[in-house]
């Protein structure tokens, strides 16, 4: 933990962000720092997500990606950092963030119906030990028909096709509500019609004046789908409108040449985190 | 109703044995010194009749029906072999507390006192194995071995220092690692009973935040759940069960109790509360049913017993049951079999009417079909009977056939997949038009709605008539038979 700290305030001066985040951001994150087994994945993480925009999360594999969405919903443990959600600590403001996983996180041979997945997306709502009810069964219907997935309500998961099971998920984070959303790669292996229905759904979160942060791998679509973009490689290389931000010039930095002193930096944290 | 009626013959033989319990109060209160069973015997235990046997089946069927609900979580949660660290880990447990208690004055006998020590170092156990894989970089498989195997040997360790002690009771912790089912005394079922009804309680109140946890144990936390507090509760429950049956089936089968029933609860449903339900059922049924097979027979181990009849089920419901058992995996095998090789003969005889001109109109020959594609007159006529039986096809009783109305229609839709799809291959894909047909022959058959509207999206601006496209290759024997050779 310690050592984590020590090389984290030592780099703070080669990123250099602004302390100052605007207090009503939907979501701030403040010099995020997360180490795996002591090897730092994320140094120095500090961004605000401005609102009611679609902000595409690029980087190549590994580079913290998924990670950070877990950090900010407090999944994984973090060296050091401070994430809040319309100006207040995220651990108060739950409910306004909504969360897409991959969808390789969970076995979909579990005995649930489409429709019980997506009325996960209520149990905050809900409460403790009581069973769904109606008008929660029918929140949950309404968001799967916005995903065009009404049909499949009584499916078993397992019968659906990848993109359908993405979809499902979505339609989980949209039946909760929320004015934040974290998407780990929705766009991963989907079929066309899924990929639209995706693309639907986001604009009219956006249209809503919902914030939505997706981990994105198609470089392609980058300037299409979304409004700004935060470039990652275990450090934030460049955030900001997508018109500005996505050059070839910050993208060579994100991708081509790795900077290799920061990644002998965390192997040598992890070595000596080891030898401790 | 194919799925709900195994399940309604488990729950008659379950009530069955219930109303059997209920009525008999005749039963004799003497020892059941049973040598080999006759039919008199075999009757005997089957009834009931026997206040022993009684109990003794009582006591393991709620014991089977505890572990079979809670266990159905764990196995969801993916830490069945979690129990059985756990199991082997309440040995030591056991053997100390019988030493506290001797150095403390007493016999070392007092059962909650021993149940209290295994529970102690049960969830020590369990608490090491979650320590060595949260700070060590070793995987859970590897952890549950060592922490199993050291606990199980401690105990043995234990047991046999306790033996030694000289107090002539100690004999009687042999029973936790083999079980002792027949032994079992009215409080001891009393004592399964309760903590079956915890057990049930529990689960029926937490399944919403059962079933979250188990499914997406991250989303839950996201969420705000708190998935550690979850775990405990279910663990606890875990520990519950798992203490309370030692004495009847034994540390080292205990695992069977939780993770054979759900394992083959799953083969019969696909909703949660129905496997949960089902597993429950299982658990009682076997161990209900392996309790009065040892009753009938001297010197058959009662635990050793209830599991092999556990397994016994999940055989059954491997092959039977209807959710994803063999049989039904095979049936939906031979549907799907059945149904592209209609399609195909149905593609065949239109593409035969289309492309030449007919001395009967709409009629093909049974030659022309078997020269259409490479496939055996006895494929072909297995498939013209299937479309025959579905009145997709009229034979006219001189080796000729025609597609009904219906069947043109299913024709139409399978020719043209097979040709918008041929299509795809050749303008976005940059294959030959002479490679596309086998490529396509696959595809057709699972080409969904959305696919189809795709295909047509992507191709409209090329190609004026997709609603019965041309095919954009040879179509006769010729042109397969070079593919063949190719």
């Amino acid at each position: 933990m310690t050592d984590v700290s020590h090389v984290d305030a030592a780099l703070r001066h080669a990123v250099a962000t602004g302390d100052e985040h605007p207090a009503d951001a939907p979501l701030s994150v403040h010099d995020l720092t997360v180490a795996y087994h002591r090897k730092p994945v994320l140094w120095d993480v500090d961004f605000d997500a401005p609102e009611g925009r679609l902000i595409g999360i690029i980087g190549p594999n590994g580079a913290g990606k998924s990670t950070l969405l877990k950090a900010v919903l407090d999944l994984v443990p973090t060296a050091s950092g401070r994430i809040t959600v319309y100006g207040k600590p995220y651990r108060e403001q739950r409910a306004l963030v909504g969360y897409v996983p991959q969808r390789e996180s969970v076995d979909w041979d579990f005995p649930v119906d489409a429709l019980d997945v997506v009325a996960m997306g209520r149990y905050g709502k809900i409460g403790w030990f009581k069973p769904v009810g109606r008008m929660h069964r029918e929140a949950a219907l309404h968001a799967l028909e916005r995903v065009g997935m009404a049909d499949y309500a009584k499916r078993q998961i397992s019968q659906l096709s990848g993109g359908q099971q993405q979809r499902v998920f979505l339609a989980r984070a949209l039946a909760q509500d929320a004015r934040v959303y974290l998407m780990d790669e929705p766009f991963a292996a989907v079929d066309a019609a899924t990929e639209r229905a995706i693309v639907e759904i986001l604009q009219a979160l956006r249209a809503a004046g919902k914030t939505v942060l997706i981990v994105h791998h198609d470089l392609q679509t980058v300037s299409e789908y979304f409004d700004h973009v935060l470039l990652l490689n275990m450090r934030v290389v460049a955030h900001g409108p997508t018109e500005q931000v996505f050059t070839p010039e910050n993208l060579r930095k994100t991708y081509g040449g790795r900077l290799t002193l920061l990644e002998e930096a965390a192997n040598a944290v992890a070595r000596r985190g080891s030898a401790e | 109703m194919l799925r709900v009626l195994p399940i309604a013959v488990l729950v008659l033989g379950g009530l069955g044995v219930c109303s059997v319990l209920g009525q008999s109060d005749t039963g004799t209160l003497t020892d059941s010194s049973i040598t080999w069973p006759g039919w008199a015997a075999l009757l005997r235990v089957l009834t009931l009749q026997d206040y022993n046997t009684r109990v003794v089946v009582l006591g393991v069927a709620c014991l089977g029906a505890a572990a079979g609900l809670i266990g159905a979580f764990m196995l969801l949660r993916e830490r069945a072999l979690l129990g059985d660290a756990l199991s082997h880990a309440t040995l030591p447990g056991i053997g100390l507390a019988f030493m506290v208690m001797v150095l403390f004055g007493g016999t070392g006998k007092w059962l909650p006192g021993l149940l209290l020590g295994a529970s102690i170092s049960g969830v020590l156990g369990v608490l090491c194995i979650m320590l060595i894989v949260r700070t060590m970089r070793i995987k859970q498989d590897a952890a549950l071995g060592i922490v199993l195997s050291v606990f199980f040997g401690l105990g043995v360790a234990v047991t046999g220092i306790v033996q030694n002690m000289g107090s002539g009771h100690a004999a009687g912790l042999q029973s936790f690692i083999y079980g002792k089912t027949a032994s079992m005394l009215l409080s001891d079922a009393v004592r399964i009973g309760v903590a079956g009804v915890i057990i049930t309680f529990a689960c029926l109140v937490l399944f919403k935040e059962f079933r979250l946890l188990c499914f997406d144990a991250a989303y839950a936390r996201s969420q705000g759940w708190p998935v550690t507090l979850l775990d405990v509760v279910m663990m606890a429950l875990v520990v519950g069960v798992t203490v309370i049956g030692l004495q009847a089936v034994g540390l080292i089968l205990m695992i069977a109790l939780l993770v054979i029933p759900p394992a083959a609860a799953k083969f019969w449903t696909t909703r949660l509360s129905r496997m949960v339900f089902t597993s429950a059922l299982l658990g009682g049924m076997s161990c209900s049913l392996g309790a009065g097979m040892s009753a009938l027979v001297p010197r058959l181990p009662a635990g050793a017993i209830i599991v092999c009849v556990a397994g016994l089920f999940f055989l059954i419901s491997m092959f039977a049951g209807p959710a994803r058992g063999v049989l039904a995996r095979w049936w939906d095998q031979k549907r799907l079999v059945r149904s592209v090789a209609r399609q195909n003969v149905l593609r065949a005889i239109y593409e035969v009417v289309e492309s030449s001109d007919r001395d009967v109109p709409g009629a093909v020959t049974f030659d022309e079909l078997v020269g259409r594609r490479t496939w055996s007159p006895r494929e072909v006529q297995n498939a013209l009977n299937c479309a025959i039986r579905g009145r997709l096809v009229r034979p006219d009783g001189f080796q000729r056939y025609a597609l009904s109305d219906e069947g043109r229609q299913a024709a139409w839709r399978a020719v043209r997949n097979h040709r918008l799809w041929e299509l795809y291959l050749i303008t976005h894909a940059d294959i030959a038009p002479s490679h596309v047909d086998r490529d396509a022959d696959r595809v057709e058959h699972v080409l969904g709605d959305e696919m189809v509207a795709e295909l047509e999206k992507l191709l409209a601006d090329t190609h004026p008539n997709l609603t019965t496209p041309a095919s954009p290759h040879r179509i006769d024997r010729a042109f397969h038979v070079e593919r063949e050779t190719a």
